[in-house]
């Protein structure tokens, strides 16, 4: 069985056995890299040398200490901060930006023992679900090259079925987890907002990104989770927690005594046949476990997707104005006066979907449309907050689809913004929510041999009861086996 | 020609008087080569977030509460968004609603008239950094970028440039002595903004306003403000509409120009911040706050005339700068002949801190020098006379008054046998004046004093010296 097919606890468990070292690993991750690049293109940076002078440095050094990812190779999606890579939201505007600090998150993964091989493709600034928008070109599926990856974290997770690394930190802003795991037929897990800084991440929509782990299975994200998360004094938006213990995440082998609730609205309406028979067998599978199912209904669900492009866009339009030309990335030449530079830096800078979210977020924010927009957007957040907490204290966790399909073709949607947005519908409600979900293999269609993704969403801070849900429903699901759409 | 009534309302900016900037921890210092006192989050890099500096919530509290204003339990930070380069996150992070204090006034005395001026708000915001424009090239220092500021709003409740120049000065004595800013006006860290309008007497309806930026001193405001009233009025007179603008006031020519006009007002897109959770200030902090509000200095400059007896000029000198009154008290600790004290520090102290530009806390001569010199006079060791005689150089060494004057030879004569001899002695010189003097012409009596002050070289104890004279010349 070669290395790189291994889940991050078995390479663990290997190196603590002395069975492979942190050289290999890695060394075996970068030839995968080399081996798959051509046809993903899922990465933006590999750290060849670095990424080989880190794992034998910690080789030389040993494990005394029990570090938790001592010598395990993982990827970072390219908005977190890297002092000693380019971090550029795969962006024209921030083409080989070196950020002077570690994102927190970043500096948790060195302090554990980790060895970071590559910075991985994005929509650009994470803003899209397709990774079609990236300056650095699109990345493909694993599955079928011809299709994208989800996105926005579509490289992590690209990556990760092709075995490129054992683990990878993706951001969900409004799925940019789930849904990529979903379509690649990997694990990924979206914290409860403020469980995990976002110091250094690069900001889309500060008050819906959260940064998390993504994985080949549910275990191997518990362990990245309990290595990122917890208080960090640098975000005042972080919750005043320590690290949490993932143990009994990892020892959670059923569903006996939780209720699951089926979300009405998420299942009704656009779910391909494949995903709706895929998901329902996963509902079998949770049941078989041992949980009780329910029906439950979030009516402000239907308001999500507006209620979402609204304030992400608002949030997003002043987040990305840092981006000037004026001290750093990229600035126009030619131009002689300041308003000029200004226009000239940001529409060369900016791709296609970022204006249009600019742009939006500007008008929804003016004078004159901010009540009518803004205002009421935040209403309807609140109000689908409420929603979700009425059926959480019901349920002990919610089940749905991901994505209503399969991996897309590439340039399918690339001229029908609305279309995908609308398939955004699945997962952003939770990001408007605030709370915990996670997106775990269900199997591959019935008709497009391709991965189904299913959801759990669970209670604030809970973090770790959700994770040990779908640690006891990935063991009733079916495994799917070696993507086929790459080099073996 | 119809009498016009002034509108004014002031916006006052004052630094923060923090050691760290509002939203990271990089030194508020400066002076220092440009941009050295910046880090990932005041330069704007992509990913770094602001965590409030708490101080900062206490400064603008305790602001607040020196301004009767009602501290608010939850506040919010939002963004006001617009390009410029030396704001590096393309917004600035300010207070819209609701603002950490509203609802206050304050009382502004104009030649005795005292009227109250009421704070519609407060507000906790940042700085941006500065364009420094060279040949051809303009460049960026980010060390001011993230400074902690208070903007202190006033009701339009102004009448007069006199009375805005009075209400800076008072809110500027209060900001001080709570130790909320510096109060250096000529690096910046107190400045205001003049939102000016005129109409007809008795109309209630409020004219088209101008707002006159940045006016860094009393003196400023005071003359801006002038001509921006008289400006307005000529143009009423005429027949000119006032248009509303943002004017700059130019220092050397006393004159205000237009900087821009109201269609090129930005929209500047408030909303909440989401990086930054409502600032919340428990009931036990604001306690706690206002137990640690000094004496304000208006309530100071009272207790000063109703307890100890100055009077209003004495007072206001002691207490324009709270660093003064300590001195002063502490000076009264050691001598408890209040106005004697207060006497010596407004004639003599205060004057020669000022010549020399030297901070009373920074003189050589303290309180207990200032004390030891008052005790001086009151026990008739030296009289007044002399104090101010020696005063500059007693300032300048710092030596203790008591041995300066023992060592120099100063000390009064007070023995009446010593006196005598000096009065039989000018009487006996001056026979005609002797003979005036009791012809009715009693006013000769301060020249008898001179001429005997003279021959002791002032040394003599006055009211001695004049009871001996009065005696002597009434005898026949
Ligand atoms: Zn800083």
């Amino acid at each position: 069985m070669p290395l790189h097919t291994r889940t991050l606890l078995e390479a663990k468990a290997m190196l603590a056995q002395g069975e492979t070292t942190p050289t290999a690993l890695t060394a075996a991750c970068l030839a995968r890299i080399a081996a798959t690049e051509p046809v993903l293109n899922a990465c933006i940076t590999v750290l060849e040398e670095t990424a080989m002078q880190r794992a034998a440095q910690l080789e030389a050094q040993g494990n005394p200490n029990n570090l938790p990812l001592w010598g395990i190779p993982v990827t970072v999606k390219d908005l977190l901060c890297t002092k000693d890579a380019p971090t550029t939201c795969a962006s024209a505007m921030l083409a080989g930006f070196m950020a002077p600090y570690d994102a927190f998150v970043v500096e948790r993964l060195r302090e554990a023992g980790a060895v970071i091989v590559a910075k991985t493709n994005l929509d650009e600034f994470a803003m899209g679900s397709g990774t079609e928008s990236s300056a650095h070109g699109p990345t493909c599926n694993p599955w079928d090259a011809q299709r994208v990856p989800g996105g926005s974290s579509g490289g992590s997770a690209a990556g990760l079925a092709a075995g490129q690394a054992f683990g990878s930190l993706g951001s969900d802003t409004g799925g940019s987890i789930r849904q990529p795991a979903a379509l690649c037929g990997c694990v990924g897990f979206k914290p409860t907002y403020g469980y995990v800084s976002r110091y250094g991440a690069v900001a889309y929509a500060s008050s819906f990104d959260q940064i998390g782990p993504m994985a080949r299975t549910v275990a191997d994200c518990a362990t990245l989770f309990g290595v990122i998360a917890g208080y960090d004094g640098r975000d005042a938006t972080s919750a005043q927690l320590p690290a949490p213990d993932v143990a009994p995440a990892l020892a959670t082998k059923s569903l006996q005594g939780k209720t699951f609730g089926v979300v009405k609205e998420l299942w009704e309406g656009g779910l391909s046949d494949e995903v709706a028979a895929a998901c329902q067998s996963a509902v079998e599978a949770a049941k078989a476990q041992g949980a009780k199912v329910v029906e439950i209904s979030l009516p402000h669900l239907q308001y999500a997707v507006a209620t979402y492009y609204v304030l992400a866009s608002a949030e997003a339009s002043t987040n990305l104005a840092r981006f000037d030309g004026v001290r750093y990335g990229l600035r126009a030449q030619g131009e002689h006066d300041l308003v000029g530079m200004y226009t000239a830096s940001r529409s060369q800078g900016f791709g296609e979907e970022v204006k249009r979210r600019i742009l939006l977020g500007t008008h929804v924010l003016s004078s004159g449309y901010y009540d009518a927009y803004f205002q009421k957007a935040a209403k309807v957040r609140r109000l689908l907050l409420q929603d979700f907490q009425a059926a959480l204290g019901q349920c002990d966790a919610l089940i749905a689809p991901v994505s209503p399909v399969t991996a897309w073709k590439k340039g399918e949607h690339v001229n029908d913004p609305l279309t995908l947005y609308k398939m955004d519908m699945l997962t952003l409600g939770l990001n408007l929510a605030g709370l915990p979900g996670v997106s775990l293999p269900a199997g591959l269609g019935a008709a497009s041999g391709l991965p189904v993704g299913v959801q759990l969403m669970g209670r604030a801070f809970d973090d770790i009861a959700l994770l040990g849900m779908a640690n006891a429903l990935e063991m009733a699901l079916p495994r799917l086996g070696v993507p086929t759409g790459i080099p073996a | 020609m119809p009498a016009y009534e002034a509108v004014i309302g002031l916006e006052v900016h004052a630094q923060l008087l923090t050691s760290s900037k509002l939203f990271c921890s990089c030194p508020v210092r400066f002076g220092d080569e440009p941009n050295e006192n910046i880090c990932e989050v005041c330069a704007g890099m992509p990913g770094a977030l602001p965590r409030l500096n708490k101080k900062a919530v206490e400064l603008a509290a305790k602001a607040g509460l020196a301004l009767q204003c009602t501290v608010n339990p939850m506040s919010l930070f939002s963004r006001k968004n617009y390009f410029y380069p030396d704001l590096p996150a393309g917004f600035q992070t300010s207070q819209l609603t609701p603002p950490i204090c509203e609802h206050g006034h304050l009382d502004v005395t104009v030649q005795d008239a005292t009227r109250r001026i009421g704070i519609t708000r407060i507000h906790l915001e940042d700085d941006a950094g500065k364009c420094v424009h060279g040949q051809g090239a303009t460049l960026i220092d980010l060390n001011r970028a993230g400074t902690g500021l208070i903007e202190i709003v006033s009701e339009p409740d102004i009448r007069s440039a006199e009375e805005a120049a009075a209400y800076m000065r008072a809110i500027h004595a209060i900001l001080v002595c709570i130790g909320a800013t510096d109060g250096n006006m000529e690096e910046g860290s107190l400045r205001c903004d003049a939102n000016v309008s005129i109409r007809p007497k008795g109309s209630t309806t409020l004219g088209t306003r101008t707002e006159i930026k940045n006016l860094n001193s009393f003196r400023n405001i005071q003359r801006a403000v002038e001509f921006e009233i008289r400006r307005q009025e000529g143009c009423l007179e005429d027949g000119e509409s006032i248009v509303q603008e943002t004017r700059l006031f130019d220092a050397v020519k006393q004159v205000t120009v237009s900087m821009r006009s109201k269609e090129d007002a930005h929209d500047y897109r408030y909303f909440p911040n989401p990086d930054l959770p409502p600032v919340l200030v428990l009931a036990e902090e604001l306690q706690a706050w206002e137990a640690e509000l000094p004496e304000l200095p208006e309530a100071r400059k009272l207790r000063f005339i109703q307890r100890l007896g100055l009077n209003e000029e004495e007072a206001a000198a002691l207490t324009a700068e709270r660093a003064t009154a300590d001195f002063f008290e502490q000076a009264l600790a050691l001598c408890s002949n209040a106005k004697r004290v207060a006497q010596l520090m407004a004639a003599e102290f205060l004057r020669e801190c000022a010549q020399q530009n030297i901070a009373p806390a920074q003189a050589a001569f303290g309180a207990a020098h200032v004390a030891e010199l008052a005790t001086l006079i009151d026990e008739g060791i030296i009289s007044a006379r002399i104090a101010h005689d020696i005063f500059p150089e007693l300032f300048a060494s710092g030596a203790m008054p008591r041995a300066f004057v023992t060592e120099k030879g100063l000390v009064q004569v007070s023995d009446s046998s010593e006196l005598e001899g000096v009065v039989a002695e000018v009487l006996a010189e001056n026979p005609a004046e002797v003979e005036g003097y009791r012809g009715g012409k009693t006013k000769l009596l301060s020249f008898f004093v001179g001429q005997v002050m003279r021959k002791t070289k002032g040394k003599a104890n006055p009211a001695l010296v004049n009871s001996l004279l009065e005696e002597s010349l009434g005898k026949h």
